[in-house]
């Protein structure tokens, strides 16, 4: 397992280095002057610019930028930001956790929801509380996600009040332990069950499948012939072999969000890389949306990573063959 | 169990069932109007063409069918004085754990759970308290159904082990509940020649032995000539002619019988040579 392990880290640094010459290359092709593009809206002192064309050889051929690219990101440098006027690396270290702490509360939110829906359609298939679980989530996955984030901001935040509209913590706040981390999750709550209602419902539509096509399987009806209740039987015998479908989806669904869930951010001013992927954009802050392209690509190649060991653990084909 | 009114009555009864699916807007008469009795410790063959409903049936009998796709199921089904059409599903679950019935299905790798250990596949089959502990158990119904080293086979997964053994393992959760009698729905079908050979015997003897009542459905007369004392044959939900295994086979009344009789003999003698002894 170990060496399994080991063996797909080291798949990942090539997978890494594509990632980011494809990222580099695109920026290479933007038209406009990089300096320019660096500074903003400001005029450039030739000095400035003489040092900027030297620091980052701009001069050079684009395989040479590249390779001074690489040979900085080894020393841990990914750029300076002048938008935000700090290196890109303390932007993303500062912004990640965010981004992190918001779509894995979802996430943990978004699979027993899910699980259990689907669970429930897909074992009650084509009668009553199968249609009402299926067009309820058809229904709720359909809800575009900022529309749907706009809309809890409307109802529990404008109208009602219980939370607030938007940040991710009050400017200024005294509250220390247990009082600060109930002030995190007032802030946390919108975002999160945005989240969890549109990945949630996406969840139970794979799991209904699955579950459905574990039950049309040979050992349920080996599994009935030995007498064991319908609970039993899904227990023991439909939980685990419906979830590959479940993982693989939603190994998807948090790789990509882990790399900045941009509309959700956005609707709700959650100060993650999404938020900040959008303002470097906006800036034409190159040096930042390349960094955030590494970190997200970077999640994608572990969670992945995350899924095959899970997809290992769940199967035991899976585990002979690899 | 009352001795007296049950030992004159057959094991099971089956009186004109009817099994209806829906396959798309069609309606197939997959059983139609069957009458079958099996005996307590008898052993009986079901044969006929694919297609003719040997499965449905023996899934009809033993309440196996996906309720989805039926479309009508009526008839009587009577194990043991009990009528199994409107049996409560407690007391159906119990038949299926203790002394009840049981069935082994044609292809075994589908019918077991490719993500759990064999060993804890037939231990959730034992029913009720038994002797020493479960694993115990197991490893005995693993050798009984003629699996060699049981304990290393418990701790395999489904598809680590060869057809021949998976299919003992088939056989091993069969008998798990200590069935009064057994379906088996052509058991050799998915093995090769040798492997087949001896799982038939393993099957003769745990009939022999366990004074077991079983029920063989194959479309491979031979199978059922080497176990079975009467024959059932059908087509198209239907049972066309029963009897005597050797009077069915030797003088068939059925023009239908008689030509599938001939038409596997003939099959059997272009085929390899089965008889010679089995390499263990």
């Amino acid at each position: 397992m170990l060496r399994f392990i080991l063996f797909r880290l080291l798949h990942a640094i090539p997978l890494l280095i594509a990632v980011i010459f494809v990222v580099l290359l695109m920026l290479q092709l933007i038209p406009g002057d990089p300096v320019q593009a660096m500074v903003g809206d400001f005029p450039v002192s030739p000095e400035f610019r003489a040092a900027i064309t030297k620091q980052y050889h701009l001069d050079a051929s684009f395989p040479v930028r590249v390779y001074s690219y690489f040979v900085n990101l080894l020393h841990g440098d990914f750029g300076y930001s002048y938008q935000f006027q700090r290196p890109v690396l303390d932007l993303i270290v500062e912004t990640a956790p965010r981004t992190i702490l918001l779509t894995s509360v979802g996430f943990l939110i978004a699979i027993p929801v899910g699980v259990l829906i689907g669970i429930i359609s897909g074992t009650t298939r084509n009668k009553r509380v199968d249609h009402f679980w299926t067009s309820l989530a058809l229904v709720a996955y359909g809800i575009p996600i900022f529309w749907l984030g706009q809309l809890l901001v409307l109802v529990l935040a404008v109208h009602l009040g219980w939370f607030p509209t938007q940040g991710m913590g009050p400017l200024v706040s005294h509250a220390h332990g247990f009082a600060w981390l109930r002030e995190r999750a007032h802030y946390l709550a919108l975002p999160a069950l945005a989240f969890a209602v549109h990945e949630g419902t996406r969840f139970a539509r794979i799991m209904r499948a699955s579950v459905a096509d574990t039950l049309g399987q040979g050992y349920i009806i080996t599994a009935r012939a030995k007498g064991l209740t319908r609970w039993a039987i899904i227990r023991k015998h439909v939980l685990r072999n419906s979830c590959l479908p479940l993982i693989s989806v939603a190994g998807y669904v948090l790789g990509s969000a882990l790399g900045g869930a941009v509309l959700l951010e956005t609707v709700f001013t959650w100060p993650g890389l999404g938020l900040l992927l959008v303002q470097a954009v906006r800036m034409r802050d190159n040096m930042t949306v390349v960094g955030i392209a590494i970190f997200a690509a970077l999640a994608v190649i572990v969670i992945n990573l995350v899924v095959d060991l899970l997809y290992a653990a769940i199967d035991p084909r899976i585990r002979g063959s690899s | 169990m009352s001795a007296a009114s049950v030992e004159s009555a057959p094991l099971l009864s089956v009186r004109n069932l009817k099994v209806h699916l829906r396959v798309g807007e069609a309606i197939v008469r997959a059983v139609d109007g069957i009458d079958l009795s099996i005996e307590q410790g008898e052993s009986i063959g079901i044969v006929g063409e694919s297609g003719s409903g040997k499965s449905t049936l023996a899934r009809a009998i033993l309440k196996l069918l996906p309720n989805v796709e039926l479309a009508a199921c009526e008839g009587e089904v009577n194990f043991r004085g009990l009528d199994l059409a409107g049996i409560s599903d407690p007391a159906l679950r119990d038949l299926r754990r203790h002394h009840g019935f049981a069935m082994i299905f044609q292809d075994p790798l589908g019918y077991l759970n490719p993500t759990k250990r064999v060993g804890a596949q037939v231990a959730e089959a034992i029913g009720g308290k038994s002797f020493g502990s479960i694993g115990d158990r197991v490893q005995q119904l693993l050798a009984e159904a003629g699996l060699p080293s049981p304990a290393q086979i418990a701790r395999r997964f489904p598809h680590e082990l060869s057809g021949g053994m998976r299919q003992r393992v088939m056989i091993s959760i069969a008998l798990a509940s200590e069935p009064a009698l057994l379906f088996a729905d052509e058991p050799t079908t998915a093995l090769d020649a040798t492997l087949q050979l001896q799982v038939l015997e393993t099957l003769r003897r745990l009939h022999r032995d366990r004074q077991m009542a079983m029920a063989i459905i194959s479309h491979d007369l031979g199978v059922v000539a080497e176990l079975c004392n009467r024959v059932y044959v059908m087509r198209d939900g239907k049972v066309l002619e029963s009897g005597d295994t050797v009077e069915v086979f030797e003088s068939p009344k059925h023009p239908y019988a008689a030509q599938l009789i001939e038409l596997s003999t003939r099959h059997r003698r272009h085929a390899a040579p089965v008889g010679s002894k089995a390499v263990p």
